[in-house]
């Protein structure tokens, strides 16, 4: 066996990884805002579109579904770059395929909420006089975003741990910390041991605060 | 004298810290029909229950045939194996039906004669077939349940059920989850089933259904037994019976 | 831009043939570990199940890309030596028994318990309620998230090429490095991908629909 643990080196280093956890949540937290966005415009798109909105609806998802998530990190960051005038940083580019990815799920997530809205609560807005947009504003999107929650939820966690991916374009994230420890110093047990901790510490943390959101926002209140 | 083919005695039952049955005595002769009514956490549906085992319970004895249901000798649990040739001597219909969905109505009924009674797979077909023609679905053998109505999924819970050849039938309020126009049929067979001598005890809303079919009505509240008698007798003495009044005056007010 | 693509075919499948292998063996493996620990889970005695349920909730709460750089440059300091190619099999399989281990869990426990109670009242042994009553359920119930999920082994798979297993990704990037035409090539390997992917799950739903009648 012959392995010594050393954490003493990890800790030397520490700020390689606070500093990739911190910027792992920034990304997962833009992608997340920008996803949800583009989720929600195509969710809204797709109940209310034609057969050719929703088709080309679906290629989107489809397509980002079934498609590793490294490709489209190493598509957008070198791909893009040749054939559109477009120069941008790994951390942008990053960003830029984490929320499209994003996205692609949240359509899915929206569109699955909307679906779920009782008919019922329309029909009550509509008998109430109140304008599409009204209803739209007061009855259809708070009662979707409550449903949605806990989906949004678990995809706002996986986004986190899909950043990880980011470490490949050398954006210095968590893993990338871990890996720069690793391979600076050689501590390699240490240094995967404590990105894992904080991976799962953090998911736990996150988990529970959104949990804590959902209870607030439940639509079941039970006796 | 003989044996009731039912015999509890001083049953007691707790979820929790909640007492749900506060020492239950019953008996259910053989051939009889007796039905339980009373109100939503009387215990009834938690005393039938027990009967079969599906609950185990903490104090007090339930017999059939002079055989202990959830214990051994010397009060120990029942194996599995045990339990389960136990539970083959009583029928149960489910207020949820609860059919095995990947098997057709006619599979449904034959798994317990084939895999318990030990029937072969032409033996179970024909008492299968012979089961639900008596109730009134033999155009149906072949079907899954997700293909038949409420009423009639129901009626193929009877069958399953009564194949077995049951010492005694628990009825568990089998027609509340029916659509109102579908309870006939389903009533049909169990007066049909009661008409040939099949020991009885139901759990049940159906009042009018009791107070025709039951030989006995018990009514239960609060987890004892609070009346119990011959329909005719028990509905004549109502007012002794300030509590059973009560649940019949709001049960005739919600009827009308 | 088709030239590149075409070029750059016969390379490609020599690195999807590795992809298919890294993924054929981490669906099969998985599926038998995970249905063995998925059943410990629901039927086990408690310290199984707590295990289990660590296990599970450890490998699906970090990345798998922390976990295949765990095992790769974990083992070998502990003194196991593992060529590149299993420490990526053995990280995916990790990765995938937690989720097997998920769907068995949610197939089993989405079944009513009338279900259970119906067998028992029958007189069924709790063995012959499993294989006549739970088990056709809660295969149906299983198969196709599943069979979706074959999609994360073979996405997962291509983090593998990080570790210099020749995969698709890993083909991709070594003629990207000659040619310099990186665009066709990650458009030509998504289309691989989605092809496969796609299938899978256009699968998985079709096995869903046929199922439905089990959702009571």
């Amino acid at each position: 066996m012959g392995y010594d643990l050393n954490f003493a080196v990890v800790w030397r280093n520490f700020d390689k990884i606070w500093g990739g956890l911190l910027l792992s949540l920034e990304l997962a937290v833009l992608s997340i805002a920008i996803g949800i966005v583009i989720g929600l415009a195509l969710a809204l798109a797709h109940v209310s579109g034609g057969r050719l909105v929703r088709g080309l609806i679906a290629t989107y998802v489809e397509t980002i579904r079934n498609v590793p998530l490294i490709l489209l990190v190493y598509l957008v960051f070198y791909g893009l770059p040749q054939v559109v005038d477009i120069r941008y940083g790994a951390t942008t580019s990053f960003v830029v395929t984490l929320s499209v990815y994003a996205g692609a799920y949240l359509v899915e997530v929206f569109r699955a909420g909307l679906e779920a809205i009782p008919g019922g609560l329309i029909d009550a807005g509509r008998a109430l006089g109140l304008t599409p947009w009204q209803r739209f504003a007061h009855v259809r999107l708070p009662t979707m975003t409550r449903i949605s929650l806990p989906a949004l939820s678990n995809t706002f966690i996986s986004l986190f741990k899909d950043t990880s991916i980011a470490s490949v374009i050398a954006v210095p994230e968590l893993t990338w910390g871990a890996q720069w420890i690793n391979l600076n110093t050689f501590r390699i047990v240490e240094a995967y041991l404590i990105a894992t901790a904080m991976y799962l510490f953090t998911g736990y943390v996150l988990l529970f605060l959104l949990r804590l959101l959902e209870w607030r926002f439940r639509v079941t209140r039970n006796a | 004298m003989t044996e009731p083919l039912l015999s509890i005695r001083g049953l007691r039952k707790s979820f929790g810290t909640t007492e749900v049955l506060k020492s239950i005595d019953l008996n259910v002769e053989r051939g009889e029909v007796v039905s339980v009514i009373g109100p939503s956490g009387s215990g009834k549906t938690t005393l039938l229950r027990c009967v079969n085992f599906l609950e185990s319970y903490e104090g007090g004895s339930i017999k059939i045939d002079g055989v202990e249901v959830g214990f051994a000798e010397g009060r120990r649990r029942r194996g599995e194996r045990s339990l389960a040739r136990m539970r083959a001597e009583t029928g149960m219909v489910f207020q949820s039906f609860n059919l095995f969905p990947h098997l057709t109505a006619a599979d449904n009924v034959m798994l317990g004669l084939r895999k318990v009674r030990g029937k072969s797979r032409d033996e179970a077909r024909a008492i299968a077939e012979k089961w639900l023609d008596r109730v009134g679905l033999s155009q149906k053998a072949d079907a899954l349940p997700a293909e038949l109505s409420g009423g009639q999924q129901q009626r193929v819970g009877i069958a399953r059920a009564v194949a077995m050849e049951p010492k005694i039938l628990l009825l568990d309020e089998i027609t509340s989850a029916l659509d109102p126009e579908l309870v006939g049929e389903v009533l049909e067979v169990v007066r049909g089933l009661a008409a040939e001598g099949m020991t009885m005890l139901m759990v049940t809303h159906e009042i009018a259904f009791a107070r025709d079919a039951a030989d006995r009505i018990v009514f239960m509240f609060d987890g004892t037994v609070a009346a119990e008698g011959p329909p005719t007798e028990l509905l004549a003495q109502v007012d002794d019976h300030p509590r059973l009044a009560a649940f019949l005056a709001r049960f005739r007010a919600s009827h009308f | 831009m088709l030239d590149a693509m075409i070029y750059a075919l016969p390379f490609l499948m020599k690195g999807l043939w590795v992809t298919v292998l890294v993924s054929v063996l981490t669906v099969s493996i998985s599926l038998c570990a995970g249905v063995l620990l998925g059943c410990g889970l629901v039927y086990g005695p408690l310290p199984l199940r707590l295990l289990v349920r660590l296990f599970s909730d450890t490998i699906r709460g970090i990345p798998i890309l922390v976990l295949i750089f765990f095992v790769y440059y974990g083992f070998p300091a502990i003194g196991v030596d593992f060529a590149a190619f299993w420490a990526a099999v053995t990280a995916l399989t990790l990765f995938k028994t937690a989720q097997v281990i998920e769907y068995l869990r949610g197939a089993v426990q989405s079944i009513p318990k009338g279900q259970t109670e119906a067998g028992m009242a029958i007189g069924l042994t709790f063995r012959e309620r499993l294989t006549s009553v739970i088990f056709p359920q809660a295969l149906r119930r299983f198969l196709p998230p599943w069979i979706n999920g074959v999609t994360d082994a073979v996405k997962g798979s291509a983090l593998v090429s990080l570790l210099g297993v020749t995969d698709l990704m890993h083909s991709i990037n070594q003629v990207i490095g000659r040619t310099y035409e990186a665009l066709p090539l990650y458009i030509l390997g998504a289309l691989i991908y989605f092809v496969i992917n796609y299938t899978l799950s256009l699968l998985s739903r079709r096995l869903e629909r046929r199922f439905s009648f089990t959702q009571a």
